[in-house]
């Protein structure tokens, strides 16, 4: 396997410095990462060491175990927790999907009155924070009866500016011909959006589904949900992690599966997300 | 003579006929948009679950914020309007919150720059690397952002005790005699969360950057190369650079909101609150009088003051970076 491509303009020692430098950085980056999947493999003894050791010596699955044995026993399942992340990431991140592309269909290819004050507004909305409405999206949440329901955790997440600009961008880059040909053939709006654009912009649900993904899936909800059988498997997470020194196995454990799931999507993705994200410039 | 007499008729006919045009013309500018808007009736909606969504959840959050921190209001009594008085409070009483404000600038100006070209040159040069091991670089920088909450690794490479991994390593090589109280002392916290934050902060516009640069035109370096451009630097400032512009700029909006807005690094690292406010931000600032003392009025000047700053440098960062390589 080559290491680099060849390119015009190269000096050898340049390129080996800077490499060096990707390296030593690229450690900096993984070890951490690497640490969370030996912990979740050793086993108690080797978690308590001194001086503590970076990889694992005997590794053993006891700490998946436990995790199913004593977390399954207690008042809320283990079980509970992953089937309340996984309902709220689909359904967030699905719902995220479809409502962005529609939004961004009729922006990307056609110019009416409103349209490019609604993207200025995109644009802008990118530049805060959640923390920002947090409070007064707590009031929001109250009035519409929503606190403590799952609702609180999925709906918001539909609308998240930064898929609708993405979006937006990478459908900017389907030929008009094509459309145009749908609307000559007599095809509703409905029906070119469906059956034309959406399946033309598959790379860009995949780093939709990426980028949304993460946020739901390692949300504890801890502002709207108080019912402990709502709760997310972050936040149990968070639980065992306090319960200290007896869960610490468990907690590996459970750490390893909440950020394994995000990094294989990643993983599988790629090149779809960087073809995407290709388009998501912004202009003069 | 004559030519008034003439005159005057035909003023006299021109006058009310522009009244007319003028009214005619408003009316059709009036009935064009009007037309326009039923024309784009499909488009309108389609695009109305996403925007009532965000109506709801975005910009209503966004204005109420503004408004509410006039008033003083704790969930329970009706508002009361208080004019200026929170935020003379914020700036002129609240020592918590100078802190608080000191350590965010403090913080946005080490990790927004330094991730922001950070991104940049790890992107730059995994560019360079052969596919294979470019996709597997990348993979590597961009996973600590997408792990989710797996920063409570840091806390135990930083536990005060023994056991903590640094604590352990600087002890086993003599460097340190006794361990270090990584996360209660005021004289590390905030480094540490700085680190940590940098560690997870390769996300959104290192992609963008990387997409940028692998869709950059090729003939450009090779023309680049005949017009006299020797090394790879000055192809970077003068060809790579300026084709990147529109990824530069995204870039840039992500990573200041991003280092503007942290929070819950702080909270897991360093407690909350951390130890004599050593790692307080405006963030959770606005937390604990938002979450934990109900003073909406007050957190919501909070939330405004949060929201002009990250506007007001994205605005001064923009107008820097349009003049990127000119």
């Amino acid at each position: 396997m080559r290491l680099f491509n060849k390119r015009l303009n190269r000096s050898l020692p340049v390129t080996t410095l800077l490499f060096l430098f990707l390296a030593v950085f690229g450690m900096f980056m993984a070890l951490p990462l690497v640490y969370a999947v030996n912990n979740a493999f050793k086993p108690l003894d080797e978690l308590f060491i001194f001086p503590p050791r970076f990889f694992v010596r005997n590794p053993t699955l006891d700490n998946f175990y436990d995790l199913v044995a004593v977390m399954g026993d207690s008042w809320v399942p283990i079980s509970r927790y992953f089937f309340n992340t996984i309902l709220i990431t689909v359904f967030g991140t699905g719902g995220h999907i479809i409502f962005a592309s529609m939004a961004a269909y009729p922006l990307a290819k056609y110019k009416f009155p409103g349209s490019k004050v609604i993207f200025q507004i995109v644009i802008l909305a990118l530049m805060f924070s959640p923390h920002v409405t947090a409070i007064p999206n707590y009031l929001v949440m109250s009035g519409l009866g929503w606190i403590d329901s799952y609702l609180s955790l999925i709906i918001p997440a539909m609308a998240f500016p930064l898929g609708l600009f993405l979006m937006k961008q990478f459908m900017e880059q389907i030929p008009d011909a094509m459309l145009e040909a749908a609307k000559i053939d007599g095809a509703s709006e409905f029906h070119i959006f469906w059956k034309i654009v959406m399946p033309n912009v598959k790379p860009a649900w995949l780093t939709l589904l990426i980028l949304q993904f993460p946020i739901l899936w390692g949300t504890n909800g801890g502002n709207f949900i108080y019912s402990e059988e709502l709760k997310t498997l972050n936040y149990a997470l968070e639980q065992i992690t306090e319960a200290g020194i007896a869960r610490a196995g468990v907690g590996a454990a459970v750490a390893l599966i909440l950020m394994s799931v995000p990094i294989i999507l990643f993983i599988v993705s790629q090149s779809k997300v960087i073809e995407t994200m290709s388009s998501s410039g912004m202009k003069d | 003579m004559k030519a008034k007499s003439i005159e005057q008729p035909v003023k006299d006919i021109v006058y009310p006929k522009q009244e007319v045009a003028r009214n005619s013309n408003r009316n059709n500018k009036w009935q064009r948009l009007k037309r326009d808007m039923k024309k784009a009736k499909h488009y309108y909606l389609l695009m109305a679950p996403f925007m009532v969504i965000f109506l709801l959840f975005t910009i209503v959050p966004v204005v109420a914020s503004f408004v509410l921190s006039f008033f003083s209001f704790n969930m329970l009594e009706m508002p009361k309007f208080v004019g200026w008085d929170n935020y003379s409070r914020l700036f002129l009483s609240d020592d918590v919150f100078m802190t608080a404000l000191r350590n965010t600038l403090v913080f946005a100006a080490i990790t927004g720059p330094l991730s922001y070209i950070a991104c940049f040159i790890f992107a730059w040069i995994i560019n360079e690397l052969s596919p294979k091991i470019r996709a597997f670089m990348t993979v590597i920088f961009y996973a600590p952002s997408i792990a989710g909450n797996v920063f409570f690794i840091w806390l135990i490479i930083f536990s005060g005790d023994a056991y903590g991994y640094l604590n352990g390593f600087l002890m086993e090589f003599g460097i340190i005699l006794e361990s270090i109280q990584w996360l209660r002392d005021e004289q590390y916290v905030l480094g540490v969360v700085i680190l940590v934050q940098l560690w997870l902060s390769l996300g959104t516009s290192f992609i963008a950057f990387i997409a940028g640069l692998q869709t950059l035109d090729k003939s450009l370096i090779e023309a680049g190369a005949i017009d006299g451009i020797r090394n790879r630097w000055q192809e970077l400032w003068y060809i790579t650079l300026p084709s990147m512009k529109p990824q530069l700029l995204f870039g840039a909006v992500m990573q200041i909101t991003q280092s503007f807005a942290v929070a819950d690094i702080s909270i897991a690292l360093a407690g909350f609150p951390s130890v004599n406010y050593a790692a307080h931000t405006v963030v959770t600032h606005l937390m604990d009088y938002g979450t934990i003392r109900f003073e909406m009025g007050y957190a919501s000047a909070i939330a405004t003051v949060l929201f002009l700053l990250m506007v007001g440098t994205n605005i001064l960062v923009q107008k820097l970076l349009r003049k990127v390589g000119t």
